[in-house]
């Protein structure tokens, strides 16, 4: 198959996963706990999750605000510390490495989606998305390169020099999302990356998440309110009060013809440029 | 991501534009207030330093700097002559006496006056008549620059302007009548009564009369002979104090540099300058990386480790370090150079660009490191916060 992110001249760099021995499961949580603050000031944020996220799925995690989607997204990225129970990211345990092998495995595994797209403003498009690259050691030119390569894939092929102020906001999330992908991460996570942006872009945003989910080995989490992309899920988990309360089926229904209509670039480019 | 560090530094130009300005001012207020500093310290010996002939000077032990006359009498000449480890012996008068300008402007004058066979301690760069000319009768020799200042004659002579005094011109010093024969060029002191020169026995018979007279034995030490043994001898044999030049001159500049406040002014200039200047760009920087804590919680997020964000600081910290500092420096030596005509006591050896860069760059890394441990500090969850 052909997808967003096949290479023909592939940039490699020591990613520290072995993809065979995840079995299909990049994320297992079991039993997580996690207390902000201490004494009579504690608030727990998670009472003991259990969760997996199998590759080559969409999974969104819905849920009022404070029940602590954003708490287990962060611990899901290698981002954050749990107090309690086991979370297996990438088949790695976060509380068993040094914050050293942590910030590598993220760097090499990890893409992230922001809700305000936290774009560096004085880089360009193609020296935001390139900055995945270069914190794994890829030399300038070459990051660089690949990044307008990936503009080009998700129809930002001419805007590679623009500034994140120049473009509209669906366009830096484009970069976002370009720059989350660009170093070919097993993981990529999001917070409410359509929380900024208007239906039709919201839409288009989610058909290119769902297009990069659908390709083998890689896995999306994406925290939201926003209940018109529920429909580009596989499984969704609603939360309340630091639980998983339920997960149900996503409304997603025919997954091949999704991966015929936007999991190849040239479909994915179509659809973008409308 | 040095490039990621640079364009974040400079890609919001007005901001960096601050910063550099901000550092440019620190570097020039560090920077020119020390080589003024160092121009004044350094005036404050040079008629010691350029009197180069000698080996000790011997005076009374009062003495605390070069223009602190304490009379010594004239057999001390002789007794100084007779130490073991002394090749010759000169005397030297200094003092300081009412002089009537042609133009009947009266000022004090520095007269100094020369051992009259060998003329020893005199100026060593002539630039009209020679050092020699002081044999004339009635002779002596005037610096250029303090001719046409201190010296300058306000109104001319009759069908003249104002003009700076020269060859042939009649001084009046103490009511005794004495001729220019000489022009003489010599670095800027400290002290700025005009210096004149004349011979030792001349400068003696227009000089009050007391039972002291001379002011200074100039030695030159044998062959072979250690200097300080000899001053030693002469201090055990004379009573008198008995100094390298260099001791003299330090003497000096300990002297005024503590007794005249101007250490105590300029340290006060130059610290505040350094406190100003450091802090106010120091904060500038602090507040950028404060701005920027957000993109380096992302970056942290993405993989970049603590490592790779001190870097970029530190990267931030020498560009913009080093382009402001280097402009205050140029600013400083520009404007030095522009106003020592005036008169502006302006030094700068290699040692103040060199502390005003450690100076100036530590107080900015000590800033950038303070607000990298802000990012230390910072969990990479809070990218996720809006």
């Amino acid at each position: 198959m052909t997808t967003l992110l096949a290479q023909p001249d592939a940039i490699t760099f020591d990613r520290r996963v072995d993809t065979a021995a995840l079995r299909g499961i990049a994320v297992r949580c079991v039993g997580v706990t996690k207390t902000y603050g201490s004494g009579q000031s504690a608030v727990m944020a998670l009472r003991g999750i259990d969760l997996e996220v199998k590759t080559g799925e969409l999974l969104m995690l819905v849920g009022p605000s404070g029940c602590g989607k954003t708490t287990l997204i962060s611990i899901i990225a290698g981002i954050l510390d749990y107090d309690q129970g086991e979370c297996a990211v990438l088949g790695q345990d976060p509380k068993r490495m040094s914050a050293r092998e942590l910030t590598r495995l993220r760097g090499a595994n990890v893409g992230f989606v922001f809700q305000a797209y936290n774009l560096i403003p004085t880089l360009n498009a193609a020296e935001n998305s390139a900055i995945p690259l270069l914190l794994n050691g890829v030399p300038r030119a070459k990051a660089v390169k690949r990044a307008r390569e990936m503009l080009g894939r998700v129809g930002l092929a001419d805007r590679w020099k623009s500034l994140p102020a120049q473009l509209s906001g669906g366009q830096q999330q484009r970069v976002a999302i370009t720059r989350a992908l660009v170093h070919e991460p097993r993981l990529i996570v999001c917070d409410e990356p359509t929380a900024a942006l208007d239906h039709e872009t919201g839409g288009r945003v989610m058909e290119l998440l769902r297009a990069v989910a659908l390709d083998e080995g890689r896995a999306l989490v994406i925290v939201t309110h926003d209940p018109r992309i529920f429909g580009f899920a596989d499984r969704i988990a609603k939360m309340d009060d630091g639980r998983i309360t339920s997960i149900n089926e996503g409304r997603h229904e025919d997954r091949s013809t999704a991966r015929g209509a936007g999991g190849t670039s040239d479909g994915l480019t179509g659809l973008l440029s409308k | 991501m040095s490039f990621v560090a640079l364009r974040m530094l400079i890609g919001d130009r007005l901001k960096y534009l601050a910063l550099v300005a901000g550092l440019a001012f620190a570097g020039l207020l560090v920077t020119q207030q020390s080589s003024i500093f160092t121009g004044y310290a350094s005036r404050m010996g040079v008629w010691i330093r350029e009197t180069a002939e000698n080996d000790l000077w011997v005076m009374d032990p009062q003495v605390q700097y070069s223009d602190d006359i304490k009379p010594i009498t004239d057999t001390m000449l002789y007794r100084v002559r007779g130490v073991e480890g002394v090749r010759w012996a000169a005397p030297m008068y200094k003092g300081f006496l009412p002089a009537r300008l042609p133009d009947g402007t009266i000022t004090t004058v520095r007269v100094v006056g020369l051992d009259d066979a060998t003329l020893t301690g005199g100026p060593a760069r002539m630039v009209e008549g020679a050092l020699a000319d002081l044999r004339q009768d009635r002779a002596m020799i005037v610096h250029v620059r303090q001719a046409a200042d201190g010296l300058r004659l306000k109104s001319g002579m009759p069908g003249e302007g104002p003009r700076p005094l020269r060859v042939g011109d009649e001084v009046s010093i103490n009511d005794n009548s004495l001729r220019v024969t000489g022009v003489f060029d010599a670095s800027d002191e400290f002290f700025w009564d005009p210096v004149v020169y004349t011979t030792y026995s001349r400068a003696l018979s227009i000089a009050p009369r007391t039972r002291k007279l001379s002011t200074f034995v100039l030695v030159k030490t044998a062959e072979g002979a250690d200097v300080k043994d000899v001053a030693r001898r002469i201090e055990a044999s004379t009573g008198m104090r008995a100094m390298t030049p260099g001791q003299f001159d330090r003497l000096t500049m300990w002297f005024l540099l503590t007794r005249t406040g101007i250490l105590v002014n300029f340290g006060i200039t130059v610290a505040l300058g350094v406190v100003i200047g450091v802090l106010a760009s120091a904060q500038t920087f602090f507040s950028f990386i404060v701005e920027n804590t957000r993109h380096f919680a992302t970056i942290k997020a993405m993989g970049g480790s603590d490592w790779t964000i001190t870097r970029m600081i530190l990267l931030q910290v020498l560009v913009v370090g080093g382009v402001g500092y280097g402009i205050g420096l140029g600013l400083a030596a520009v404007t030095g150079q522009f106003f020592a005509g005036g008169g502006l006591a302006f030094r700068m050896p290699w040692q103040i660009p060199v502390l005003g860069a450690v100076s100036v760059l530590g107080c900015c890394m000590f800033a950038g490191m303070i607000s990298a441990f802000r990012v230390f500090r910072l969990q990479p969850a809070a990218v996720f916060k809006a």
